[in-house]
């Protein structure tokens, strides 16, 4: 198949879909579409030959025609729900089958007044006044050939509004379930989080394979904080181990403003996450932790991006990754600091431990620093399971694959530890640890 | 107990180990001294299998087993524990999560039951005062952070809660000041009994004041040159390691000599 013809499955399910929207009172955004449409037409998908998809193909995505996705349960129920991730959790939790919102899954907790939670869909239509001013306008669809993707496509996803001066206590969970049955389908999801002056939320994104199919997941999520606001964000990608998951996630902040992201990334077959910060105001402070553990043949791509755009910015960086069998990695992160950016503090670090000899990770930190006066740090480490903790603890009675998994369990838990609600810690734990003994003959936990 | 027969063994293409045979029953405690480079941490790490020695010739028996074909934790889960001379530090990994791991293997492999979190908690307590530890230092991931005596205090916390049938301490006295020291040594002497055999591998003879062994064996350039009763320990402190380098130099020079008239 030529390079148009992997385009054009996407221009024809466009073409479909610009007649459905035009009646539902979601014209305003159309304009935007378009333009996202026509770029993604000129840009097309990467290559290994863009220096940004230099170590990930996704020929693999280009070559097989996924059809948009419907609304499926498939049996789904709301203990399914539940188990899927995070079901201890007290919060509200909005869940999306196949990339659309699903009111029987969801529940709601009590909230501050005129915080607004719910389907990106209906608020398109109903609340332009909201997301006019945000949605697409932080993500770059000029850029990148995904996020022009899905700007032009998207159909559903989470609205989150909190006004000045909220506090909302009790985290807000949006969980992706896919169904995905034996045709290969696609689901462009979309979140806009709008959080405003003074105003404090913790947010999770949860995306779950339910079953064992090939599917693709590109989705995009704007954060937005305003002044003085502080946003706990936490993502956690637990796709099948067939599928495809393409992610950006935007951040946007404004002076003092405070963001925590942590992204755990554990399924897929062929995984591109993108985390891109602009600290666009003084003293603002951006931490992005990470997490990636792949097995198998999957490959996970983490590239993260933070643009000092003024004075006094703090920015902590902490990725580390564990890679097994035959999977690889990569890691990319940029930190651009610039011109008027004085007195920024950036520290970048990732490390990485490779259990199998065939596992791979290509590790590439960036600095660009356009100011003068600034502290900024980065490296890089690659390892193995130090022999002498691992003959330590076999010497005391505990087998080769527990030792192994306790030590790989302590290295992912510097990274997981920095998060500050425990529900979200055990839960993240709970899902590791099943992670690092799936394939294991042995049933023991050391818990 | 244990029967060491004629063990060889070396690192990196260098023999280190020698020719070394020794016998240890249950409820004897035996001390091995010896100077730098003699090959004690390495016969300590052999015994407890770890694997950057390759043992080149002897065997060793242990229970009527061949010691040298089992794994590091089967030895573990068969009652041997080594207390290191460097423990290692685990950043991140509970001390407490650790040991009651390594307990419920061990009890698993004995056929008992496993302890559930309270009950390993009131045992852990109990030989925690054996070794005058803090909890504090027990909710601490393992080593890190630990002082030299706490480490090796730490050593024989383990050693008291998972109870082994042959104890073998490399250099557990080194560095200590002499309270940590009296400490190591009541813990190391509380655990003494009639069906638990102890190896003390010591570069000097001043542990020996407070843990009085059965025999005391010296060990020079990979083999055991002499044998003896606690006296000998004394006459070691006393003259130092130089006399026994004479002694073994002059017995090669005997063995050259007669070699010599016999052709």
């Amino acid at each position: 198949m030529g390079i148009t013809g992997e385009r054009e499955n996407y221009l024809s399910d466009f073409a479909r879909f610009e007649k459905d929207i035009s009646k539902n009172g979601q014209s305003w955004f159309g304009e935007i579409r378009r333009k996202a449409i026509s770029r993604f037409a000129e840009l097309g998908f990467p290559t290994t030959r863009h220096e940004e998809w230099k170590y990930t193909s996704v020929a693999p995505i280009t070559k097989i025609h996924f059809n948009p996705c419907g609304y499926e349960l498939n049996g789904l129920t709301v203990e399914k729900v539940r188990r899927a991730a995070f079901g201890e959790l007290e919060c509200s939790r909005l869940v999306f089958v196949n990339g659309y919102y699903s009111a029987e899954l969801s529940s709601y907790r009590p909230l501050p007044g005129a915080v607004h939670l719910g389907s990106l869909a209906v608020a398109l239509s109903t609340h332009r006044e909201l997301m006019g001013p945000h949605l697409a306008r932080y993500a770059s669809y000029e850029e990148h050939a995904f996020t022009a993707l899905n700007t032009a496509l998207m159909r559903d996803g989470a609205f989150v509004n909190i006004p000045d001066g909220k506090v909302v206590e009790e985290p807000i969970h949006l969980l992706f379930l896919s169904t995905a049955g034996r045709e290969p389908t696609v689901s462009h999801s979309r979140n806009l989080i709008v959080v405003g002056k003074n105003s404090q939320a913790t947010i999770v994104e949860s995306y779950v394979g339910l079953g064992e199919s090939v599917y693709f997941t590109n989705v995009v999520t704007e954060v937005v904080l305003g002044e003085n606001s502080v946003v706990e964000h936490v993502r956690l990608q637990r796709e099948s181990r067939k599928a495809f998951h393409i992610a950006t996630l935007q951040v946007h902040q404004s002076r003092s403003s405070t963001f925590s992201g942590h992204s755990v990334s554990v399924g897929g077959a062929l995984v591109r996450n993108d985390v891109n910060a602009v600290l666009d105001g003084e003293g603002v402070d951006c931490t992005l932790n990470g997490l990636y553990l792949v097995k198998g043949q999957q490959h996970v791509d983490n590239h993260t991006r933070i643009d000092h755009v003024r004075p006094h910015g703090t920015s902590r960086e902490l990725y580390k990754g564990i890679l097994d069998e035959q999977s690889s990695g990569v890691f990319n992160g940029k930190v651009v600091v610039w011109k008027d950016a004085q007195k920024t503090d950036a520290k970048q670090t990732n490390k990485n431990l490779l259990l199998s000899e065939n596992a791979e990770i290509n590790s590439k930190p960036q600095l660009e620093i356009l100011a003068d006066d600034v502290k900024c740090t980065h490296g890089t480490t690659v390892g193995q399971i130090e022999e002498e903790q691992l003959f330590y603890l076999r010497s005391r009675g505990l087998d080769r694959e527990i030792a192994q998994g306790l030590l790989t369990q302590v290295f992912a838990g510097e990274t997981i530890g920095r998060i500050k609600i425990e529900a979200i810690r055990t839960g993240l734990e709970e899902i590791l640890l099943t992670q690092f003994q799936k394939d294991k003959k042995h049933g023991e936990t050391v818990q | 107990m244990l029967e060491i027969r004629n063990l060889h063994a070396s690192v990196g293409g260098k023999e280190i180990l020698r020719g070394i045979d020794l016998k240890v029953n249950a409820g004897e405690v035996h001390a091995i001294m010896g100077p730098n480079g003699s090959g004690k941490s390495t016969l300590a790490l052999v015994l407890a299998g770890r694997e950057t020695y390759m043992v080149t010739a002897g065997e060793v028996i242990y229970e009527g087993k061949n010691l040298l074909k089992m794994a590091p934790e089967d030895r573990a889960r068969e009652g041997i524990f080594m207390a290191f001379q460097y423990p290692v530090e685990i950043p991140g990994l509970n001390s407490m999560t650790f040991l009651k791991a390594a307990l419920n293997s061990i009890r698993k492999h004995r056929g008992l039951e496993e302890l559930d979190a309270m009950d390993f908690l009131d045992l852990a307590r109990e030989k925690m005062k054996l070794v005058d530890m803090g909890e504090d230092l027990m909710k601490r991931p393992v080593n890190e952070g630990f002082s030299g005596g706490e480490k090796k205090r730490n050593e024989i916390l383990q050693m008291a809660v998972l109870e082994p049938k042959l104890a073998i301490l490399d250099e557990t006295d080194s560095g200590l000041d002499i309270d940590a020291l009296k400490v190591v040594a009541n813990g190391v002497n509380a655990l003494r009994s009639e069906d638990r055999g102890m190896i003390l591998v010591t570069h000097y003879q001043r542990l020996l004041n407070y843990i009085v062994p059965d025999y005391v064996h010296v060990l020079f350039n990979g083999a055991i040159v002499k044998s003896g009763g606690k006296e000998l320990a004394l006459e070691l402190e006393a003259k130092g390691y130089a006399w026994i380098e004479e002694e073994v130099r002059e017995a090669c020079r005997v063995d050259l000599q007669e070699g010599g008239h016999a052709a």
